[in-house]
């Protein structure tokens, strides 16, 4: 039997490499099937609202949480459900969060990709995209600030992300302020429909490290093993004092922008290069290639965790939904100075 | 039958077609047609003229308001409202003061697809009106209905002052008209939509349909209640409110924004200011919770005004 899937059972860091990669599969597929479950419980109505999928990032996005520890933040983006599950998250905040039910992190106040956990080193994103780059910076402000060490933060964002000025100031703050922080670009080669030809005009997106005067890495984002081996040397760089670290991984979204969309507008051909492969299907060939794992042990991976998920998404669709009735309508933690 | 969002890119093929200086720029609005397809097949009816722009609002903004200062006419699509506080320091800092300043005016229009739809959330629900004119420098235009959509987003770029553009997601499909109209009330003007005597319900944008559907409701209780439906926020048209509260002698202002401040206050501030002896009870006005916009629709059916909660904050005033 293989052992239950635990963040804090993550192989460390200096593990050999098929540990790590098998851990790394193993977030990958809960990640993908968790998702394509979400997929369906949207088509069938049970979602209301925007889903937005990961699909094809899972190599970069778990590569992102296995490269943190318990102390660590990270603050993950739209196409990060592998990286939240890795570093820790519940499947279950997941679900009760699409669900919108009462017993999710977000009390069905939020939902989707919006969740998060502060107090767990889980920064809940707002849309506005780059808005997370200079917020994490501050939490690493405050632990120099506080005198705790050794921890680093990892972000996320997409090629588009790149363009706005949020991102710009908080990398630049951040290189300013030598903070031991990761920001991690998904160049999934779109934003929403827009191709990188009308986003940016530099050769490759990792060039802007030089720019702000920090160390810049290149990943092969549809190759786990290329994903894990340059996040946990950025993470190390961050960690052992080296200032942020910016890393750009190549990948194509291998769905809509979100499940609303068809994604039409994707050259086809690009899915036919390097960048269109699809992260899990390489993985699990490596896994058979290197003999890492059995064809049976990955047969039972699927089947235990199509059984895990099935499982949750029964629990919660058993939660109670909210009550405006009995929702407390205050945005203020102190009561007193809220008004009706 | 024409959608109120087939209405806002009917307009703006007109603006196109008629004046070489208007271009449209946005993130997603060329051949894709915007996220909400209100740019569908402009692009390629007007090449070189509806551009995909970087995921950069300051900057969208900002080259607009260049482009107008150098004699073009921007029309500038926000992908949801909530983000056009990206840009807020564009619109109000520099959009908003350059006539003031310099005398030389700046006619961009920012169009933000704005308001709650179910399941939206906090970050692509808002409206953003009252933010906006509350800046002296801009006009601040609220359509309800597929006509002023229509007409009033071609006024907008005709205007040679900022026009922030709000119109409501919620109204794209479920708004029909059977034609675009050829003439239409100028910006600056409201409307009374439906007319009665024992009281005044204010709106403006979706919520205008709710008042219209409460008013509807309280009729079969025997009320009738005149509903004016704003169309700009800024200017308000204080007269025609004050000439319905006249007839009346009650009012209620009703808004989907947030409860502190905003279109409500202000219509209560100057009907109570300039026509108190006018009125017979204490004005009234209903909004939003103070809380963000909930995601769940269980929670985001009670965060702002309805049709019922009109009807009943109605019957508290015509029972005053
Ligand atoms: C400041 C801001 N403007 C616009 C949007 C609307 N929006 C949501 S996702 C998206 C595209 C994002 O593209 P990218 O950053 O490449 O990430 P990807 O979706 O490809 O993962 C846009 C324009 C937003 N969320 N934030
Ligand atoms: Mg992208």
């Amino acid at each position: 039997m293989p052992v239950p899937l635990e963040a804090s059972a993550n192989p460390p860091t200096n593990a050999p490499l098929m540990d790590r990669f098998r851990t790394g599969y193993r977030w990958m597929l809960l990640a993908r099937m968790t998702e394509e479950k979400i997929a369906s419980l949207y088509r069938t109505g049970k979602i209301v609202g925007g889903v937005f999928l990961g699909k094809g990032q899972e190599a970069l996005s778990t590569a992102v949480g296995m490269s943190l520890r318990k102390g660590d933040y990270l603050a993950p983006l739209i196409r990060d459900q592998a990286a939240r599950m890795a570093f820790g998250e519940p499947l279950l905040d997941t679900l009760r969060t699409y669900m919108g039910v009462r017993s999710g992190p977000m009390r069905g106040r939020d939902g989707n990709i919006h969740r998060g956990r502060p107090s767990e080193g889980v920064l809940a994103m707002i849309s506005h995209l780059g808005a997370m780059v200079p917020a994490l910076a501050g939490v690493l402000m405050a632990h120099r600030f506080q005198g705790i060490q050794n921890t680093i933060g990892a972000t996320c964002i997409g090629d588009g992300g790149t363009s706005t000025g949020a991102f710009h100031e908080g990398l630049n703050l951040a290189a300013v302020e030598r903070l031991p922080m990761v920001v991690v670009v998904a160049n999934n080669q779109y934003a929403y429909s827009t191709p990188n030809t009308r986003q940016f005009v530099c050769n490759d997106l990792v060039d802007k490290a030089l720019g702000y005067g920090i160390d810049g890495h290149s990943a092969d984002g549809t190759c786990l093993q290329s994903c894990l081996e340059v996040l946990q040397l950025a993470a190390d760089r961050a960690r052992s004092g080296h200032g942020p670290q910016l890393v750009v991984a190549s990948l194509l979204r291998l769905t809509g922008h979100g499940e609303h969309d068809d994604g039409s507008y994707i050259d086809p051909l690009l899915r036919k290069t390097p960048v269109g492969r699809d992260c899990l299907k390489l993985a699990e060939e490596k896994l058979l290639a290197n003999s890492w794992a059995t064809p049976a042990e990955i047969a039972l991976w699927h089947s235990e965790t199509q059984q895990q998920i099935e499982d949750s998404v029964a629990v919660t669709l058993r939660e109670p939904l909210p009550d405006p009735a009995h929702e407390d309508w205050c945005a203020l933690s102190n009561r007193h100075l809220a008004e009706g | 039958m024409i959608t109120y969002l087939e209405a806002i890119r009917a307009a703006q093929a007109k603006a196109l077609r008629d004046d070489p200086r208007v271009y449209i720029y946005g993130q997603d609005v060329g051949a894709f047609g915007g996220a909400f397809k209100a740019t569908k097949n402009l692009a390629s009816e007007f090449p070189g003229r509806v551009l995909d722009s970087p995921l950069s609002e300051d900057a969208i903004i900002g080259s607009a308001i260049g482009a107008a200062l150098a004699g073009m006419r921007p029309i500038v699509e926000m992908q949801f409202a909530d983000f056009s506080t990206v840009g807020f320091n564009q619109i109000v800092n520099h959009a908003a003061t350059l006539f003031w300043r310099t005398g030389h005016s700046c006619p961009v229009t920012i169009r933000l697809p704005s308001g709650g739809t179910a399941g939206a959330g906090p970050f692509h629900s808002q409206s953003l009106e009252a933010l906006y004119a509350h800046y002296p420098g801009l006009v601040v235009l609220t359509p309800a209905t597929v006509e002023d959509a229509y007409a009033m987003l071609l006024e907008a770029v005709a205007i040679d002052d900022p026009v922030i553009f709000c119109e409501h997601k919620y109204l794209y499909y479920h708004l029909k008209a059977a034609e675009l109209p050829s003439e239409a009330m100028p910006v600056g003007k409201a409307r009374v939509a439906r007319h009665g005597r024992d009281a005044t319900i204010v709106s403006y944008s979706a919520m205008l349909h709710e008042a219209l559907a409460a008013a509807e409701e309280l009729a079969t209780e025997g009320w009738e209640v005149e509903v004016v439906d704003l169309r700009s926020v800024k200017p308000l048209d204080t007269d025609t409110v004050l000439a319905s509260v006249a007839r009346t002698g009650r009012l209620l202002a009703v808004g989907e924004s947030f409860p502190w401040g905003g279109v409500t206050s202000e219509v209560l501030a100057r009907v109570a200011a300039e026509g108190f002896d006018l009125l017979d009870a204490p004005p009234r006005r209903l909004n939003a919770r103070d809380t963000p916009v909930p995601y769940h629709p269980n929670l985001w059916g009670t965060h702002r005004p309805t049709a019922v909660t009109i009807a009943g904050e109605a019957r508290s005033l015509l029972n005053f």
